[in-house]
C-alpha cells in the first residue's frame, strides 16, 4: 500500500561484527521533498542509505520505500528509484551519450537522453569519454544515469565533495529543477551551505541516531539561534548570547562612550547549530564513541 | 500501477549490453592486445622463428596455428572476463548497475555475447593470417568442422563460466591483471601451447590435463592437424571423448561456483 510518503523508516537497526551502525532510526521523507540527511563520517548515513537502496538488509526495524520493502524490491520497484552513489565507475570507452542512452534501456519510461543530457549541461561533452571529463562533469553524468529512468525517488550521495564553488552552484541549479519537475530526492552531504540551500528538511544522525529533523530554519531549536555579540575590552576579546542584542549594543556603547572595538553580531549559520548537536551527541556518550569512530569510518569507507 | 508501461525484456536489455560490452572491448588497447592480438602475434613471431622447421611431417605455423586457437578461445572467455568483471566490481560499476532495474541476466548475457563476438572473430581473423599468408593448409571436410564447433563452444563456455568465478580473485581491481594473467600464460605453456605437447615432461603433461585448456588445444589440433598426427600424441589418439568429458565438467563446476561465488558489490562491503 503506498502512503504520502516516499520513505518511511521505523526502529531500523543494523549491526556490524564490531558496532552498531544504525541504532534505531525513524525516518519519514515526504513526496516531493528534498530531504538531507547530515553527519560526521561513520554516522550511520550511508548504511542507512544503502538499506534504503536494497543494498543491504536491515537486521530490525520497518522499512519502506515507495511502498515497498527494499529487501524484497523487484525490477518495477528499482525502475521507480534513481541511486548516484558516491563513487562510480563508467564504462569508460562508451561517450557520455552512448552511456546515457544506453541506461535509457533499463527502464519502461525513460526521459529523452538528449535532454538529459542538456539538463545536466553536458551538451557539449556528449561525444566525450568519461575519462576526459573533469570532476565536476562525471558527477553531472551520475546525475544523468540516476535521472534518466524518470525515478520518483532520487538518493544522491555526497554528489559534490570536491566540486569548485562555482560547478556546486551550476549543480545545485540542476537539483532544485529535479525538484520543480516533482521529484522526490535524499540527499547526504558534508556541506550545511548545500543543505541549508537545496533542502526542505534536514534530519541529523549521530552515532547511529537520529539526534534531530527539522527544516533548516527551525533546527536546534529557537535557543539554538540566539544572537552573539561579541567585542573586545581590556581583558581581550568577549562573547555573550542573547535574545536581546541591541539592547546589549546600547550598554556597550554607554560604557564604552562611543565605538566599540571590533563590535559583532551575529546569528549562529545551519553549520554553528549543526556542531552544536553533533558537539552534544557526542559528549552524551563519550569513551564509547571515540573507540568505535575509527572502525565506523573504516565500514564507511568500505561500503564505497 | 495499471497504466505501467512494461519492463524492458531480458533479453533486449541483454543484447543491449552485449552491443556496449563489444564496444569497450574493441575500444580498449590493452584488451585487443594482450587478449585479442595476443595469439596472432605470437603465431607470427613462432612462424618466423622457426619458418620451415619441420615439426612430425607439418611446418611451424600449421604445428602452432591450433594452439594458438585455442590458446585465443581461453584468453577471450576466461582471462577476458575475469580481468574486466574484478574491475568492474573493484570500481563501483557492478553496484550502480545492481541499483538500476537491469535484470542481473542481461550483464551475463552481455559478457557472454562479448566472448562469442570477439572470439569468433579473433578465430576468423588467426584463420585468415594463418591460411592465406602463413600457407597453413585449412581443412574442408565437414567432419572436422562439426568438431571444432562443439570444442569451440565447449572451451568458450568452459573459459567463460570460470572467468567469471574466477574474477572474486583479485583483491583489487588494480592486482587483476597482475593476479590473472600469470595463471593463464603458466597454463598456456604446460598445455603445450608454446611448445609440442608431447615433448614435455610427463609430470607437467599429468597437471595440465586437469585443466581445459590442455583438452582444448588437442581438440583443435584434431581439426586443423592431418589425422595421422593423432599418433605423436601421448595418448596415440586426439581422446576427443576424453576431452568432452573434461570441458563439461569443467563447465558444470564453473557454472555452480560463478552463481556461488558471483557478487555485486567488493567484499569488504557488509
Amino acid at each position: 500500500m503506498e502512503n504520502d510518503n516516499a520513505v518511511r523508516v521505523r526502529g531500523l537497526v543494523k549491526r556490524y561484527p564490531d558496532k552498531v551502525a544504525v541504532d534505531g532510526v525513524d525516518l519519514d521523507i515526504h513526496r516531493g521533498e528534498v530531504f538531507a540527511l547530515l553527519g560526521p563520517n561513520g554516522a550511520g548515513k550511508t548504511t542507512t542509505t544503502e538499506i534504503l537502496e536494497g543494498y543491504r538488509r536491515a537486521d530490525e526495524g520497518e522499512v519502506s520505500v515507495l511502498g515497498t520493502d527494499p529487501a524484497h524490491g523487484d525490477r518495477r520497484w528499482r525502475s521507480r528509484l534513481g541511486i548516484v552513489l558516491q563513487t562510480s565507475r563508467d564504462e569508460a570507452e562508451s561517450t557520455v551519450l552512448e552511456l546515457v542512452s544506453h541506461y535509457a534501456g533499463y527502464y519502461p519510461n525513460p526521459r529523452d537522453p538528449d535532454e538529459v543530457i542538456a539538463a545536466v549541461g553536458l551538451d557539449e561533452k556528449r561525444k566525450t569519454r568519461p575519462r576526459k571529463l573533469s570532476g565536476g562533469q562525471r558527477r553531472r553524468l551520475d546525475v544523468a544515469l540516476g535521472v534518466i529512468g524518470h525515478p520518483e525517488l532520487l538518493f544522491l550521495d555526497e554528489p559534490t565533495t570536491g566540486f569548485d564553488p562555482e560547478a556546486r552552484r551550476q549543480f545545485w541549479t540542476l537539483i532544485e529543477n529535479l525538484r520543480t519537475s516533482g521529484t522526490t530526492i535524499l540527499l547526504t552531504t558534508h556541506y550545511l551551505d548545500e543543505a541549508e540551500h537545496l533542502a526542505d528538511r534536514v534530519g541529523v544522525i549521530a552515532d547511529g541516531r537520529m539526534i534531530e529533523i527539522g527544516t533548516p530554519e527551525t533546527l536546534g531549536g529557537r535557543n539554538a539561534r540566539t544572537a552573539r555579540v561579541s567585542w573586545t575590552d581590556a581583558d581581550g576579546p568577549r562573547e555573550l548570547r542573547t535574545d536581546r542584542p541591541t539592547a546589549e549594543i546600547a550598554a556597550l556603547m554607554q560604557r564604552f562612550d562611543g565605538e566599540v572595538p571590533e563590535l559583532e553580531v551575529r546569528r549562529p549559520s545551519l553549520e554553528d547549530i549543526y556542531l552544536d548537536l553533533i558537539g552534544k551527541a557526542n559528549t552524551a556518550n563519550t569513551a564509547n564513541t571515540a573507540d568505535t569512530a575509527d572502525a565506523a569510518v573504516s565500514i564507511e569507507a568500505g561500503a564505497l | 500501477m495499471a497504466d505501467a508501461k512494461p519492463l524492458p525484456s531480458t533479453l533486449s536489455v541483454g543484447l543491449a549490453r552485449t552491443k556496449l560490452e563489444v564496444r569497450e572491448f574493441f575500444r580498449e588497447k590493452e584488451a585487443l592486445i594482450f587478449t585479442f592480438f595476443f595469439p596472432i602475434i605470437f603465431l607470427g613471431i613462432f612462424s618466423a622463428v622457426f619458418g620451415s622447421t619441420d615439426f612430425n611431417g607439418v611446418n611451424a605455423a600449421t604445428y602452432f596455428t591450433p594452439g594458438m586457437i585455442a590458446s585465443g578461445i581461453f584468453l577471450s572467455s576466461f582471462q577476458s572476463l575475469a580481468i574486466s568483471i574484478a574491475l568492474e566490481r573493484d570500481e563501483g560499476l557492478l553496484k550502480r548497475l545492481r541499483g538500476t532495474p537491469m535484470p542481473p541476466q542481461s550483464y551475463f548475457i552481455g559478457k557472454i555475447g562479448q566472448v562469442l563476438v570477439t572470439s569468433i572473430a579473433q578465430f576468423a581473423l588467426l584463420l585468415a593470417i594463418a591460411g592465406l599468408l602463413l600457407g597453413v593448409d585449412i581443412p574442408s571436410e565437414p567432419s572436422k568442422w562439426l568438431h571444432f564447433a562443439w570444442i569451440f563452444i565447449l572451451g568458450a563456455a568452459s573459459g567463460s563460466v570460470l572467468g567469471i568465478a574466477f574474477s572474486v580473485v583479485p583483491k583489487s581491481g588494480k592486482a587483476a591483471s597482475a593476479v590473472i594473467t600469470p595463471v593463464v600464460l603458466l597454463l598456456q605453456f604446460m598445455s603445450g601451447v608454446y611448445f609440442v605437447y608431447s615433448s614435455l615432461p610427463g609430470w607437467m603433461r599429468d597437471v595440465a590435463s586437469i585443466f581445459p585448456l590442455k583438452w582444448l588445444a588437442q581438440g583443435m589440433r584434431s581439426v586443423f592437424l592431418p589425422d595421422g598426427f593423432q599418433v605423436n600424441e601421448p595418448g596415440g589418439s586426439w581422446q576427443l571423448g576424453t576431452g568432452a568429458i573434461v570441458l563439461t565438467v569443467w563447465l558444470i563446476v564453473g557454472l555452480f561456483l560463478a552463481q556461488r561465488v558471483f557478487r555485486w558489490t567488493r567484499r569488504d562491503a557488509g
